[in-house]
C-alpha cells in the first residue's frame, strides 16, 4: 500500500500526551488497586485482591452508592427518554414557535453542574423554596432519606433532556413524510402513527439517547456535590463521588480499587442496554 | 389536540424558564425580598451581592482563570486533534483504523477511573496546583472525544479533493492546511463550542487538583460558595448569573453552532 509517510507522524504529538497522561494512568490504576497505599507514604504494602473482595463483600458505603447509582439511573434513563422523546415528537413539525421553543429546552444543557444544581437547591429548599410554594405540598426533597436521589434525578433530567431532545429530532426528521400520509390515508390515529412508524425507526436515536444518558448519569458527580454538598450524606452518593471520598480519605489504593469496579458496572450496564433497547424495538 | 400540544409544550417552557428567571432576579435582591417574593420582579433592586461576590470572593480573578485555562486548552485540543483526525481519516486500511481505535478506546474510560493515577502523576511532576496542570488535563482527557468528532467528519470529504491537489504536487502537511482545514470550519466549530462548554463547565479536575484559592476556575469557586453561604441565596444566584452569562450570550448568538456541538459530543456524557 502506498501512501506518503509524512502521515504518520501528524498523530505523533496527540499519541505523545494521550499515551503518558491517559493510557499510562489507566495502567497504574490497575497497579494502585493492589496495594494499600494512602497516597502520601513512601511505602506501602502489595495487598493482592484483597482491596476487590472487600468492595464486594464488605463494604456497605460502597454497596449503598452502588444502590443508589442503579436507582438514579433508572429514573434518568426512563424518565429523561420519554421525556425527550415526548418533547421531539411535539415539536418535530417546523415553525418559528417550534424553532424557539428548542432553544428554550436545550438552554441547560451549556449550563454548569455547579449553577444548575444551586437554582435547583431553591426549587427544594423545604421552607421557601419554588417547589412546595408552587405545589403546596410540605416535602423536604433533598432530605428525605428515600426519595433524595429522586429529586437529584430530577434535576438531571431537566439539565439534560433537552439534549437528547435533539437527537431524537434528527431520527424522526429522516423519517419519510409518506410513511404517514398512507397511514393516514388507511384511517391510523396518531397514536398508531407512533407506534407503528415513529417508535420502530427512531431505534437508532434511542439506542444512543440511552447510552448517553446511561454515561451522565454514572457521572452525575457534579450535580451531587452541588445539591448535597462535599462529601454527599449517604442518600445522594453514588459511585463517583464514593471513589472521590474514599480518595480524600487518604485510602488511595482502596479508591483506585472501587474505580476498576466503577469501569466494570458501567461496561455491564452498558452490554445489558444494548441488548435491552434492541427488544424493545422489535 | 392542537391545544394540549401547545398547553403541554408551554407548561414544560415554563418549568425550564421559571428557576432560571427566579435565579437572575433573585440576584438583585436581598434574601428577605427573595423569601417574600421569589417571583416577583425585584422592586428594590441592589448591585450588593454582586459587589460582594466579585469583591470578597475574589470573582473576578476566578473569571480571569476560567477564560485563561480554555484559551488555552480549547486551540490546544483542536489543532492536535485535528492533525489526529486528519491522519486517522487519509491513512490507509489498518493504520487509520488503528489511530482511530487508540483514541476511540478513551471514550469507554470514565474520568473517575483515572483521576487517582492522575492526581499522584501531576503531583510528582509539579504541575498539579497550577492553571498550566488544568490545561493539561483538560486537553488529555477530550482528545478521545474530539478526534472521534473530528475524524467522523473529516472521513466524508471527497477522496477526488486531495487527489487534485496531489497532481498539482502539495505534500501530506499542504493538504491538511489548504484542503482539509478549511473544507472542515462546521467540524471544526461544533467541536470547538463543546470543548468550551466542557473545559469552561469542569468541576472534577479543578476539585482534584487546586489547593490554592487564588488557581480557583468558576465551577470551584462556585463549589466554595455553598459552604460559606450555605442558604443565602441570593449570593449564590449571583454567583450562578456571573458563572452562565458568557456561556449564555454565547449560546444567543451561536445557538446553531452549540446544538450541533453538544450534540455531536454527546458520546462523552
Amino acid at each position: 500500500m502506498r501512501f506518503s509517510k509524512s502521515l504518520l507522524l501528524f498523530p505523533v504529538p496527540a499519541l505523545a500526551l494521550y499515551g503518558t497522561f491517559f493510557v499510562l494512568p489507566a495502567v497504574q490504576g490497575l497497579q494502585y488497586s493492589t496495594t494499600d497505599w494512602d497516597g502520601f507514604s513512601p511505602s506501602f504494602h502489595n495487598v493482592g485482591l484483597d482491596n476487590f473482595r472487600e468492595v464486594a463483600t464488605a463494604d456497605d458505603l460502597f454497596r449503598n452508592a452502588l444502590g443508589n447509582n442503579l436507582k438514579f439511573l433508572l429514573a434518568v434513563v426512563i424518565g429523561q427518554t420519554v421525556l425527550a422523546l415526548f418533547l421531539a415528537v411535539l415539536l418535530a413539525a417546523r415553525s418559528r414557535g417550534s424553532t424557539w421553543l428548542r432553544g428554550l429546552f436545550f438552554l441547560p444543557t451549556i449550563l454548569s453542574s455547579v449553577s444548575v444544581a444551586f437554582v435547583w437547591r431553591f426549587v427544594y429548599d423545604p421552607n421557601f423554596g419554588l417547589a412546595n410554594r408552587l405545589t403546596g405540598l410540605h416535602e423536604s426533597y433533598l432530605g428525605d432519606e428515600k426519595k433524595a436521589i429522586f429529586f437529584v434525578a430530577i434535576t438531571q433530567i431537566w439539565f439534560h433532556a433537552g439534549q437528547m431532545m435533539i437527537i431524537y429530532l434528527a431520527g424522526i426528521n429522516q423519517i419519510p413524510p409518506e410513511l404517514y400520509e398512507a397511514a393516514r390515508t388507511d384511517g391510523a390515529n396518531r397514536w398508531q402513527q407512533f407506534r407503528h412508524i415513529t417508535w420502530p425507526l427512531v431505534a437508532p436515536a434511542t439506542t444512543l439517547v440511552v447510552a448517553y444518558t446511561t454515561i451522565q448519569s454514572f457521572k452525575a458527580f457534579d450535580l451531587i456535590l452541588g445539591l448535597g454538598g462535599n462529601p454527599p450524606r449517604g442518600a445522594l452518593d453514588i459511585l463517583s463521588t464514593r471513589i472521590y471520598t474514599t480518595f480524600a480519605n487518604n485510602q488511595l489504593g482502596y479508591a483506585a480499587a472501587e474505580s476498576v469496579v466503577f469501569m466494570l458496572a458501567i461496561a455491564a450496564v452498558t452490554v445489558a442496554q444494548n441488548r435491552a433497547t434492541r427488544l424493545a424495538h422489535r | 389536540m392542537r391545544i394540549g400540544r401547545r398547553a403541554l409544550l408551554g407548561f414544560y417552557a415554563l418549568i425550564v424558564i421559571v428557576p432560571l428567571l427566579v435565579v437572575v432576579g433573585g440576584s438583585v435582591k436581598t434574601t428577605q425580598q427573595l423569601f417574600a417574593s421569589p417571583f416577583g420582579l425585584p422592586t428594590h433592586p441592589t448591585l450588593d451581592n454582586y459587589d460582594t461576590v466579585l469583591r470578597q470572593q475574589n470573582l473576578l480573578r476566578v473569571l480571569g482563570n476560567s477564560i485563561t485555562v480554555v484559551a488555552v486548552s480549547v486551540p490546544a485540543t483542536l489543532i492536535l486533534a485535528s492533525l489526529t483526525a486528519y491522519a486517522a481519516a487519509r491513512l490507509p486500511g489498518w493504520w487509520g483504523h488503528a489511530v482511530f481505535g487508540i483514541f476511540a478506546a478513551g471514550l469507554a474510560v470514565p474520568a473517575q477511573a483515572m483521576m487517582i493515577p492522575q492526581y499522584v502523576q501531576f503531583d510528582r511532576l509539579g504541575l498539579r496546583d497550577s492553571l498550566t496542570g488544568l490545561m493539561l488535563i483538560n486537553v488529555v482527557v477530550t482528545l478521545p472525544v474530539a478526534v472521534f468528532i473530528l475524524t467522523g467528519f473529516m472521513r466524508t470529504l471527497p477522496r477526488e479533493l486531495y487527489e487534485a491537489a496531489e497532481l498539482d504536487g502539495a505534500g501530506a502537511w499542504t493538504m491538511f492546511r489548504k484542503v482539509a482545514v478549511p473544507l472542515s470550519y462546521p467540524s471544526l466549530a461544533a467541536t470547538s463550542i463543546f470543548l468550551v462548554v466542557m473545559h469552561w463547565n469542569d468541576l472534577l479536575y479543578p476539585l482534584l487538583f487546586i489547593d490554592d484559592p487564588a488557581k480557583r476556575t468558576l465551577p470551584l469557586a462556585l463549589l466554595d460558595f455553598q459552604g460559606e453561604y450555605l442558604t443565602d441565596y441570593p449570593l449564590l444566584f449571583t454567583g450562578v448569573v456571573v458563572a452562565s452569562v458568557p456561556m449564555v450570550l454565547a449560546y444567543a448568538f451561536l445557538q446553531r453552532h452549540f446544538v450541533a456541538g453538544i450534540t455531536a459530543g454527546s458520546i462523552k456524557g
